[in-house]
């Protein structure tokens, strides 16, 4: 399978979303909304969930399911007000001390006029500051498109973990064949080029695993293995004094 | 528009400009105002257009000189450059390039200097190089840096101008926005000060990280600030962006950026924001003259 393939799978139409996630593997999801400063964004949607009995922060961006849905939540793009919702959101966990876990799915950071009004590039910077800083364990699950800055934001965390068909670049295929080679024919060349595929992100030690998707679309065994490495990870982690974990965060990151 | 050549004795009769240009004086257009400006004044207006305030791109060493005390300024991490780390086509041409271009060894400049007798740490991206994208060099220049500051309890003062991030280099080029965004917090943690100068352009990873990050934020007259590239948003929202968008006009009316500081103000202002970042105790000396002045 090429990586181009890999894009294509990963933009699906059928390929579950971040909601499917968050029902799937926790119980009792109570969302919560709002950015506490300017509007609630669909696009990502976080709040309080239990998993194995204990109280998790879930983060999820979310694509919609059908079309008025999608239009709803802008495709999974956020706006700067669904990265600060994230924010509050995990500051609440890092007051309570409980795990976030993050799932990623955006093609990128929505590119509108409010958005730059709003501040998307603050809005994202702050983000990886605080996450890089948050006193809490912080889990980040790529679950289908891991689009640049838009996808980072949600992505400084003390572990990554990929699905097996989700890609992750620092820009589109698209994107890279028209602004490089000034030829959008090229997009397969530009997938193999940017190292965009869950093998890739292992090779590279973006992640530290790949959650076998199995044949077919039956997402469950991938479901049940996210579920059984939080369970199993989450309480090493939250066992951590907290500077160790985030000297552990820092040095993860350093590394590149 | 080259303007590589203002800072550094010509290499050939072309960049002299040649015989006739010589009798005639080398001038540049303001590609504002269109004003024919001839170099040296422009070159004694700090690369500034005199007739309408147009800024022209300075590159990195340009800037430590507008702003640095003479003789101040120490190189750090002079010898990093990149690899092609990917095998990404004609990366290592591109890179030949910028080298030739800007003179440089990568895209961002740092070191230790002082402003006005403030020790501070210095970094100016360079868009000559490959327009300031960030790789993973450019991302482990600015780290060490923080990582400097922070050892030595020093403020950061830096110059952004960058496209975003290196495409050449992928997912690792990504990875240095959480890097830089990382090695940033841990010295804002040590309580110590970061003032980011965002100058034309700053785009994409840049925002989107530690540009936005400053304690304080300044930006040059009319440069273009955003996440987003203009020409990517129109073609988002397929409509013309209205006039003014992404400037730091409109960052500052919008209340992202903290003031607006032309080129010709920035030594004074740096030096008094580093100098209000300093410990809050009274200083007899200057109560003393506070008092005189009333
Ligand atoms: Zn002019």
């Amino acid at each position: 399978m090429s990586a181009y393939d890999k894009v294509l799978l990963a933009r699906a139409k059928d390929r579950p979303t971040g909601l499917s996630y968050i029902e799937n593997i926790f119980t009792g999801f109570m969302e919560l909304h709002g950015d506490r400063r300017f509007a609630d964004d669909p696009a990502i949607v976080g709040g309080l969930a239990q998993l194995g009995g204990m109280p998790v922060t879930v983060i999820a961006m979310e694509k919609g399911g059908d079309m008025k849905d999608k239009v709803r939540r802008n495709f999974g793009a956020p706006n700067p007000e669904g990265y600060r919702k994230a924010l509050r959101l995990m500051k609440q966990a890092e007051k309570f001390h409980r795990p976030v876990v993050c799932f990623v799915d955006t093609s990128g950071a929505y590119c509108g006029l409010g958005a730059e009004e709003r501040g998307q590039g603050q809005a994202i910077a702050e983000n990886l500051v605080e996450m890089a800083g948050l006193a809490t364990p912080i889990v980040s699950i790529l679950i289908g498109e891991g689009g640049s800055g838009g996808a980072l934001a949600l992505a400084v965390a003390d572990q990554v973990w990929i699905l097996e068909n989700a890609v992750y670049s620092v820009i589109s295929p698209e994107g890279c064949a028209s602004i490089l080679w000034k030829d959008p024919k090229r997009v397969k060349d530009a997938a193999d080029c940017l190292r965009l595929t869950a093998r890739d992100m292992e090779e590279l030690g973006v992640v530290e695993r790949v959650i076998p998707e199995g044949e077919g679309r039956d997402f469950a065994p991938a479901y049940a293995q996210i579920k059984e490495g939080l369970l199993a990870l989450l309480p090493q982690l939250l066992a951590m004094p907290p500077e160790e974990l985030l000297e552990k965060r820092y040095q993860r990151f350093r590394a590149f | 528009m080259n303007l590589m050549g203002l800072f550094r004795s010509p290499q050939n009769e072309l960049e002299k400009g040649g015989k006739e240009a010589e009798d005639q004086g080398i001038r540049n257009s303001c590609p504002r105002c269109g004003v024919q400006l001839p170099l040296t004044d422009l070159q004694e207006n700090l690369n500034v257009c005199s007739a309408c305030g147009y800024h022209f791109r300075v590159g990195p060493r340009e800037r430590v000189f507008f702003i640095c005390d003479e003789g101040s300024f120490q190189e750090l991490d002079s010898d990093l450059m990149s690899r092609d780390l990917l095998g990404f086509p004609s990366y290592d041409q591109k890179l030949r390039n910028a080298k030739l271009a800007s003179r440089e060894k990568e895209g961002v400049l740092c070191g230790a200097a002082q402003v006005e007798g403030v020790a501070c740490a210095v970094f100016c991206m360079d868009h000559n190089f490959m327009m300031g994208s960030m790789g993973t060099v450019v991302g482990e220049k600015i780290t060490r840096l923080f990582e400097y500051a922070t050892q030595h309890s020093l403020p950061v003062v830096g110059f952004t101008v960058s496209g975003g991030a290196r495409m050449q280099e992928g997912i690792l080029s990504l990875m240095q926005m959480a890097k830089t965004s990382a090695a940033l917090k841990k010295h804002s943690d040590a309580g110590n000060f970061y003032l980011t100068v965002l100058t034309d352009p700053t785009l994409g990873g840049i925002t989107a990280s530690f540009a936005m990050d400053g304690d304080v934020i300044m930006a040059e007259p009319g440069a273009t600030i955003g996440f987003a590239g203009p020409r990517v948003i129109e073609q988002t929202i397929r409509k013309k962006l209205p006039q003014g968008f992404q400037t730091a006009e409109f960052l500052l009316e919008h209340g992202f950026v903290d003031l607006i500081v032309p080129r010709g103000g920035q030594r004074q202002a740096i030096a008094q924001l580093l100098r209000l970042h300093g410990p809050a105790v009274l200083n007899p000396a200057e109560k003393e003259k506070e008092g005189a002045a009333v």
